[in-house]
């Protein structure tokens, strides 16, 4: 950056304590970020990384109470003089949460929410709405309700809500968290183009690295409680190990080549795989992968459920299922993928008994079970919610998790000594007279899979089980859930969009589209497909990319064989 | 009293609450066509944590809503009344303190329903009635009996699902500390 | 919520009225058939109300089954009056003129009948009013409305909120209950009344926290953009008044005025035929 310019962001030595707290959650933080940057900050939850954001919009000191110490300057001004409002006029933040922040009945009442409140004249708005609305391509949707749009589009009209007011810093907290993966990949060039195409400073608070490499970063700020302790490039960054030190997942064809063995250096431009040099790699990677074991799919037991020529409408109009078939054997850990609206849901709906099928069977270990009520198949296929707050209805954690023996009226003393064996499966037990609201979400996480294992289910149906949550937490909930697999005779199907997950974790894939059953094949198969991808949403594997550029003619066995080594490299580290 | 973005918002998101259980019902079998509202609990949970303004628009506005949206109609007489509960507990907020875990003990849970108790026998067998009469000449045998009924209903909607409600989160939302972990 | 009565874009003069007209209208025409009990004003508000409803366009199906639910209570309603108070219709008349002899001491007058015939309608002149209003009102029009008839902005734009969040919570309140559900807590009309009560908490509860969540999400994120911190407030989705506005307006308030001179002239809100 030309020193002559001033920075529109300026930490110096800004340390931040919560009131509640012992320890500041900010230490000592020295930034400079300029006009025109777009700026990457990563960091595992707990890092600051999102206190540092409140700083930006003044949610910090003006609604969460603090000591805070050391100077900010935004755009020349001081963010806790100015206040919230004050600052929303510089600083625009977009949400994680679109359906949170879509606070008005239509896309256009929406853009226009903060201009309302400025108490603009009404024909100011119409033109300011309509320009903004034709930047972001929703001028067809102006008269929408939420409930009408998927979540890339209520995140656009998140983004137009607060361009309407002529920011001049955009803030993305965790932009990513709730999108599929293909719908990420166009947040994220959209990001660019605007950055391109305005005057403006981009500022992303993202674990998801890979993701959001996708297109050009300037700088990479990478935290660690709550100290900046790496400010660098990325082709820098990626060439070190901080990222994997500090919680943060590296994107999967660097972890693939420096498993191999590869020193990668900056001048290679590690940013993206598609323009990356592989040239100096190349050589290691093919002697690693013929090096590697083949790889073989596990072994599975007899078909448990069956699913055949499933057939659903909510309204007898547009059909959500069409014709769907296929079998889940006995331990299998499987992953049902698809864009958002592609019946991922519904299909789950079915299977435990919320909806009825218009035509189709579903049979458990050979037997059909249309006549079994919701409760009678709740004892034999768990259901659990993506958020533990969605079932939680129990404040001490005994309670709740033998809830669903005692409304069966087995006998206390029963439920007393079953809850205390999940629990001790789950790694609970030393928390068994804690309340709920003592637990972090993980834990609460496993506190809402305990109260249905209780059951002792054959199936355990998960919606999302790691949306939302950092490397580290998502590791901790998958580990969780294969060592629950190992002990109890359960079998995982998991509603997700996390493309790691399914790579990394699940024997196999189920890909809905459009109602219809895409594909049934291993993970490493459909994430190296690029049709399937495209047409479900999903998004290639880098891994895919990395094997093409080091002349490996079967991407999808590469990726298979990475993903081995790399399982088993993280139970080992487990296991330390 | 100011009104704050955080009540306006509970307001709102209490009021679509309050609509979209209307039709949740408790059939009580002893007397027929009358049921217990659970919508009830869910207004004196919102009055209790957000203060009597809140109560109001809640008791008012979602009741006028439900009554819209599921009966194509509005009981002006008996919505009124709804926002009289709304804000009578609503005036005890400050003391029940239920964010900081208030709760917890039952000196507060004492304090609630006996303004409950209060504040429905004020609501249902005063205003409802008055109202009844002065807008249908409705007869005062009917709508009294009619609002002694509604009087009970509630004390018990209140009494039990919103004394359970507010004990439930306030032993959630409140401050756990000298916790250990036991092997 | 198909069950529930919605609105509905046409092009019928009633739906180009601006949501201001359309409230204050519903407003005013609640109070005058609150205040009345004249049978003529009654039937003549009744007449128009019919009018209204067809030159809405409302579709027969968009409210009959509310309609039947209405029917229901009324039934049950007029049921109750006359077993409470049989002789009501005389009190109210000053006249006692007997058609039949029921049971006991109970007979069916002409005045009962009288009296029980302009409760059904007074209450036939509010139900239109309710179904039109939300049928021909654009929701984002109601927050703006209110705040033009002298609601504070802040309450007036939490009635936005609630609507605005009806749909999420009816969804989010579904998901809840099978899951709850699948666990065998269900809100059946089976079991103990206090079996029953506890298993209504079991599922409220979620719901509860969860809206708990959201009010803190949506708050933070209203205040990011700046709610709240002006006096005054414009609306997006306001429409101005027409000519056509200002003639409604002008016909329900000389109606106003006019039903009350009519209904009170003689210092008693009863037209009686009886006399």
């Amino acid at each position: 950056m030309d020193g002559r310019i001033d920075p529109i962001i300026d930490f110096e030595n800004v340390s931040f304590k919560y009131r509640a707290q012992q320890e500041p959650t900010l230490k000592d933080i020295n930034l400079k970020i300029y006009p025109g940057e777009k700026i990457l900050i990563a960091g595992q939850s707990g890092s600051g990384k999102s206190t540092l954001a409140h700083c930006l919009n003044a949610l910090i000191p003006c609604s969460f109470t603090g000591d805070m110490s050391g100077t900010l300057r935004v755009d020349g001004q001081e963010p806790s003089k100015l206040g919230v409002f004050g600052m929303s006029k510089i600083v625009g933040t977009v949400l994680q949460d679109t359906d949170g922040q879509f606070i008005a009945l239509t896309v256009a009442e929406d853009i226009a929410f903060a201009l309302e409140n400025e108490n603009t004249p009404q024909k100011d708005m119409y033109e300011k709405v309509d320009s903004v609305a034709s930047k972001l391509e929703l001028t067809d949707l102006l008269g929408n309700a939420p409930g009408e749009l998927s979540g890339g589009q209520k995140q656009r009209v998140s983004l137009g809500g607060v361009l309407a007011c002529n920011v001049k810093v955009l803030l993305f907290d965790e932009p990513l968290a709730n999108l599929d993966p293909a719908t990420g990949k166009r947040t994220i060039v959209l990001i660019d183009e605007l950055l391109k195409k305005e005057d403006l400073t981009v500022i992303i608070i993202e674990h998801r690295l890979e993701d959001v490499l996708h297109k050009d970063v300037d700088r990479v700020v990478l935290m660690d409680g709550g100290r900046i302790i790496a400010d660098k490039t990325p082709d820098e960054l990626l060439c070190s190990n901080l990222l994997i030190e500090n919680g943060i997942r590296e994107p999967l064809y660097i972890a693939a080549l420096k498993a191999a063995g590869a020193k990668i250096t900056p001048d290679t431009k590690p940013q993206h795989i598609e323009t990356m040099n592989v040239e100096p790699y190349k050589e290691t990677v093919q002697k690693w992968y013929h090096h590697m074991p083949v790889h073989r799919g596990v072994n599975t037991g007899e078909t448990l459920l069956s699913v055949e020529g499933l057939n659903f409408s909510y309204d007898g109009k547009k059909q959500i299922l069409s014709d769907v078939s296929f079998n889940i054997k006995r331990g299998e850990m499987v992953a049902l993928v698809g864009k958002n609206g592609a019946g991922k849901s519904t299909l789950a709906s079915l299977i435990c008994g919320f909806n009825k099928p218009d035509k189709g069977v579903i049979r458990l270990e050979g037997n059909d079970i249309s006549s079994l009520s919701i409760k009678e198949r709740g004892e034999r296929i768990g259901y659990v919610m993506q958020s533990p707050n969605q079932m939680i209805s129990k404040p001490m954690i005994m309670e709740e998790v033998g809830l669903g023996l005692a409304v069966r009226g087995v006998p206390h003393s029963e439920v007393e000594y079953r809850a205390k064996e999940i629990l001790k499966i789950c790694g609970l037990y030393p928390f068994r007279n804690w309340p709920v609201s003592a637990l972090s979400f993980g834990q609460k996480k496993r506190v809402s899979i305990a109260s249905i294992l209780i059951m002792n289910p054959d199936i355990l149906i998960l919606d999302e089980p790691t949306a939302g949550q950092d490397y580290m937490h998502y590791t901790e909930i998958m580990e969780f859930l294969v060592n629950i697999r190992k002990t109890l005779p359960v079998t995982i199907v998991m509603i997700t969009h996390d493309m790691h997950l399914m790579l990394e974790y699940t024997d196999r894939t189920l890909v809905l589209t459009d109602g219809k059953l895409l594909m049934d094949a291993a993970p490493s198969e459909v994430l190296t497909d690029q049709e399937v991808c495209d047409r479900a949403y999903l998004k290639r594997t880098s891994l895919y990319d990395l094997a093409l550029k080091c002349g490996i003619d079967d991407p999808s066995e590469f990726a298979a064989r990475f993903i081995d080594h790399d399982r088993k490299n993280r139970v080992a580290k487990i296991d330390e | 009293m100011k009104i704050g973005i955080k009540e306006v918002v509970a307001m709102g998101i209490g009021t679509a609450l309050f609509v979209v259980l209307t039709n949740v019902q408790i059939p009580v079998f002893v007397v027929p066509n009358t049921a217990i509202q659970p919508r009830m609990a869910i207004l004196a949970f919102l009055a209790a944590v957000f203060g009597p303004i809140v109560g109001a628009v809640v008791g008012f506005a979602g009741h006028a809503l439900g009554d819209a949206f599921f009966y194509g109609s509005v009981w002006w007489s008996w919505v009124v009344p709804e926002a009289v509960v709304g804000i009578a507990i609503g005036f005890f907020a400050k003391k029940f303190a239920v964010k900081e875990g208030g709760f917890a003990s039952g000196k507060n849970l004492i304090i609630f329903n006996v303004v409950q108790v209060v504040a429905n026998a004020v609501a249902w067998i005063v205003v409802a009635p008055v109202l009844d009469i002065l807008i249908y000449a409705e007869p005062s045998d009917k709508v009294f009996s009619q609002g002694a009924i509604a009087f009970i209903l509630n004390i018990i909607a209140i009494g039990i699902l919103g004394s359970l409600l507010l004990v439930a989160y306030s032993r959630i939302a409140g401050s756990s500390s000298g916790l250990k972990a036991e092997e | 919520m198909s069950k529930l009565i919605s609105y509905e874009h046409k092009n019928t003069p009633i739906h180009k009225l601006s949501g201001f007209t359309k409230l204050v209208f519903f407003l005013i025409w609640c109070t005058a058939s609150a205040l009345t009990f004249d049978t003529r004003i009654l039937l003549c508000m009744l007449v128009i109300g019919f009018v209204i409803y067809k030159v809405s366009d409302t579709k027969w199906k968009q409210v009959s089954a509310v309609f039947t639910a209405v029917m229901i209570f009324m039934t049950i309603n007029l049921l109750a009056i006359f077993f409470f108070a049989p002789y009501q219709g005389c009190k109210i008349y000053g006249s006692r003129t007997e058609i039949a002899h029921l049971f006991g001491n109970v007979y069916l007058t002409q005045e009962q009948l009288f009296y029980e015939f302009n409760v059904f309608i007074k209450y036939f002149t509010v139900i239109p009013a309710v179904f039109i209003f939300l049928v021909t009102t654009d929701p984002s029009e109601l927050a703006a409305s209110l705040n033009g008839v002298g609601v504070p902005y802040s309450i007036a734009y939490s009635l936005e909120i609630a609507l605005r969040y009806i749909p999420d919570v009816q969804d989010e309140f579904r998901k809840i209950k099978n899951a709850q559900e699948a666990r065998g807590i269900e809100m059946s009309s089976k079991g103990r009344l206090m079996e029953r009560m506890k298993n209504t908490v079991s599922i409220i509860f979620p719901l509860l926290f969860s809206s708990m969540e959201r009010i803190d999400v949506v708050s933070n994120a209203m205040e990011l953009r700046g709610f709240g911190k002006k006096k005054k407030r414009s609306w997006y989705s306001r429409r101005p008044l027409k000519a056509a506005d200002f003639a409604v307006l002008a016909f329900i308030v000389v109606f106003f005025i006019g039903s009350m001179i009519i209904t009170y002239h003689d210092g008693n809100r009863f037209f009686n035929p009886f006399v």
